[in-house]
């Protein structure tokens, strides 16, 4: 235990207070934590991020462009939204690339576990980017989002390729139209 | 002083038996006198944060223990549901700012107690104590807390810099009272997965296949609320706006029929959208007492501190439990001791990346760098980022007068070679020191 209030004296005239620290900022956890994670960023082939602003490393671009599986060829846009509660809070990912996914809904709304319920401080940026190149490569239609998405995998894949690439080319899938995405 | 002629006789006996004779629990540095007292009420400056239920607690507590530096932050206004426990405030005062109305209050009521509603410096206090329902605002003051230390060139903690926090919590029957001395004990940051994770319901769940009743609301909330609408394109949900609530309460209860499911209510629907925790009176009485109390010893050393966490629980009983939570050495808030780097202000950014790289101190590999210039976040160079390493790249060659970096400036810098980001201080000369 330190002897705290010697410093009795020392503030007693209360003029250092306002001098120190003054002017500069000190970043923020979340900061010194999301300059690690994009330092430290790996990303398979298939994916690039963009940062509209360089100086935000909190709000950037992922672009996933499959190269094997149902969407190879496809080219996916996902906005990043860091929040200051980070890493404690999971980033807020939406994919702005209308799909026809059955764990993305048309609103870009993604189910991803490591996104919500399964997230950890221990977890990166570059987790959450592996797992969204994996929804890509093994859509799971036991959890879905877009349920018609799902019950098309489940009961006839072959119908599901088939709209899945016709979704790509900008197309109707049913009654909603997707807009073209191929690379 | 003014301050005697307000006390009348014996008003503060019950703290001069403790404060003018030691007894076996004093902090070894106690020295007795009648002027500890005084430096309660003339000197000592207390930082109440959060002016809620804890809050009200707390300003009443430290203003009865002779405390009258007192300032109070509170960023809410007064709510009907408030008035049961946060006792300062009556039902004329709805919609007024909680600090002020909390201040006026006080100050009316307890002879030459000066409270202060939104002090502006944080530095100038001597104590800090929160009473706050939000993980985010204690990271917040915690963090700042932390930028205040300084440490001399050898890198030792210059005491007076440092600001004691104690920060109570209340959940229910639940709460806890704890004491951070920043970069010498445990702070918030350093037990951050103490907290209870917050609940969020999987997704998939939430659009089909809902079992509980906070399941439909999330869905109004998180999925149909974006696609609607229903209060114009930019309205976002207003947790206290009740025509909102009504919108995403009758929503959800149509979800809950279409599955079966029961127990949607108004009230469930407000706790939900505004995860709300339900708070109780006499909770809040006796961590705003732990904490008042914590305050006291801090700043009279009468007695030892509490060392450093302690739980309470009365749901079943009362039970409390005191342990020393540990710091975290790889904590991201407080285990950052700046490194001091010494150049001049002409000195190139290309300079400094390779002295990182190449000094033996150091050895760093692909070092990312990142600095609070005019309080903005600026990247000064990252190279394995394409996009950021086109954008950074012309800094190398401009110098650190040039990139608005200044003497005392912190530097974040990433590398693989460190788990975690190091703070540098930059230390630099003028081109007149002849350097």
């Amino acid at each position: 235990m330190i002897k705290l209030f010697s410093l009795k004296q020392q503030k007693k005239d209360g003029t250092d207070g306002g001098s120190k620290g003054m002017g500069q900022k000190k970043s923020s956890a979340a900061q010194l934590r999301i300059t690690k994670d994009i330092n430290e960023l790996s990303l398979p082939k298939t994916c690039t991020v963009e940062f509209p602003d360089s100086d935000d490393l909190l709000n950037f671009k992922l672009v996933i462009s499959p190269d094997e599986g149902f969407y190879r060829g496809g080219r996916f846009v996902f906005s990043f939204k860091v929040g200051q509660g980070y890493p404690h809070e999971p980033p807020k990912v939406k994919c702005e690339t209308m799909v026809y996914h059955p764990n993305i809904d048309l609103e870009g709304n993604i189910c991803l576990n490591i996104l919500r319920e399964d997230w950890k401080p221990v977890l990166t940026i570059n987790s959450v980017v592996y797992g969204l190149q994996y929804l890509f490569l093994e859509p799971n239609p036991e959890d879905p989002l877009n349920k018609e998405a799902a019950e098309v995998l489940q009961n006839n894949r072959r119908l599901f390729e088939q709209n899945v690439s016709k979704a790509m080319r900008g197309g109707y899938v049913g009654s909603v139209y997707f807009e073209r995405c191929l690379k | 002083m003014v301050a005697e002629v307000q006390d009348w006789p014996g008003r503060w006996s019950h703290l001069q038996a403790i404060l003018e004779r030691s007894g076996p629990f004093a902090h070894p540095e106690f020295e007795a006198s009648s002027e500890v007292l005084s430096f309660l009420e003339d000197t000592c400056r207390v930082l109440v944060i959060g002016a809620g239920g804890l809050g009200c607690e707390l300003l009443k507590d430290l203003a009865y223990m002779g405390f009258r530096q007192i300032s109070v932050i509170d960023m809410d206004t007064i709510d009907l549901s408030n008035l049961n426990r946060q006792f300062l405030f009556r039902k004329k005062d709805i919609g007024q700012p909680k600090a002020t109305v909390a201040a006026a209050f006080i100050n009316n009521r307890i002879v030459g107690c000066k409270v202060t509603p939104y002090p502006v410096f944080i530095a100038e206090f001597h104590i800090v104590v929160c009473g706050l329902d939000s993980i985010v605002a204690r990271r917040w003051i915690n963090g700042m807390l932390i930028s205040l230390l300084t440490y001399d060139s050898e890198g030792v903690l210059d005491q007076s810099s440092l600001i004691p926090m104690v920060d109570g919590g209340t959940e229910g029957f639940k709460g806890n009272t704890r004491v951070c001395l920043p970069g010498v004990t445990a702070c918030i940051e350093c037990t951050l997965e103490l907290y209870p994770p917050q609940i969020n319901f999987p997704m998939c769940t939430i659009a089909h296949t809902p079992r509980l009743p906070e399941h439909c609301i999330e869905y109004v909330r998180v999925l149909l609320w974006p696609q609607e609408h229903p209060f114009g394109a930019s309205v976002g949900i207003d947790g206290d706006d009740p025509d909102h609530i009504k919108w995403i309460y009758e929503h959800a209860v149509d979800r809950a029929n279409q599955y079966g499911i029961t127990g949607v209510d108004y009230r469930l629907t407000q706790g939900v959208v505004k995860r709300i925790i339900p708070a109780v009176a006499s909770t809040n009485a006796v961590i705003a007492a732990a904490c008042a109390t914590e305050v006291f010893k801090l700043a009279s050393s009468c007695c030892q501190t509490l060392n450093n966490y302690m739980n309470f629980n009365d749901a079943d009983g009362v039970y409390t439990y005191t342990f020393e939570a540990e710091r975290n050495e790889n904590c991201a808030a407080c285990s950052q001791v700046p490194q001091v780097l010494r150049f001049s202000e002409d000195t190139l950014l290309q300079d400094v990346v390779q002295h990182l790289k190449e000094s033996a101190a150091f050895q760093l590999r692909s070092p990312g760098l990142v600095a609070m210039v005019n309080n903005k976040n600026k990247t000064l160079y990252m190279s394995t980022v394409k996009s950021i390493e086109e954008a950074t790249k012309p800094n190398l060659k401009k110098t650190l007068q040039e990139l608005g970096l200044r003497d005392g400036q912190e530097i974040i810098v990433a590398d693989p070679t460190t788990p975690k980001s190091i703070v540098f201080r930059l230390q630099l000369a003028t081109n007149m020191d002849g350097n």
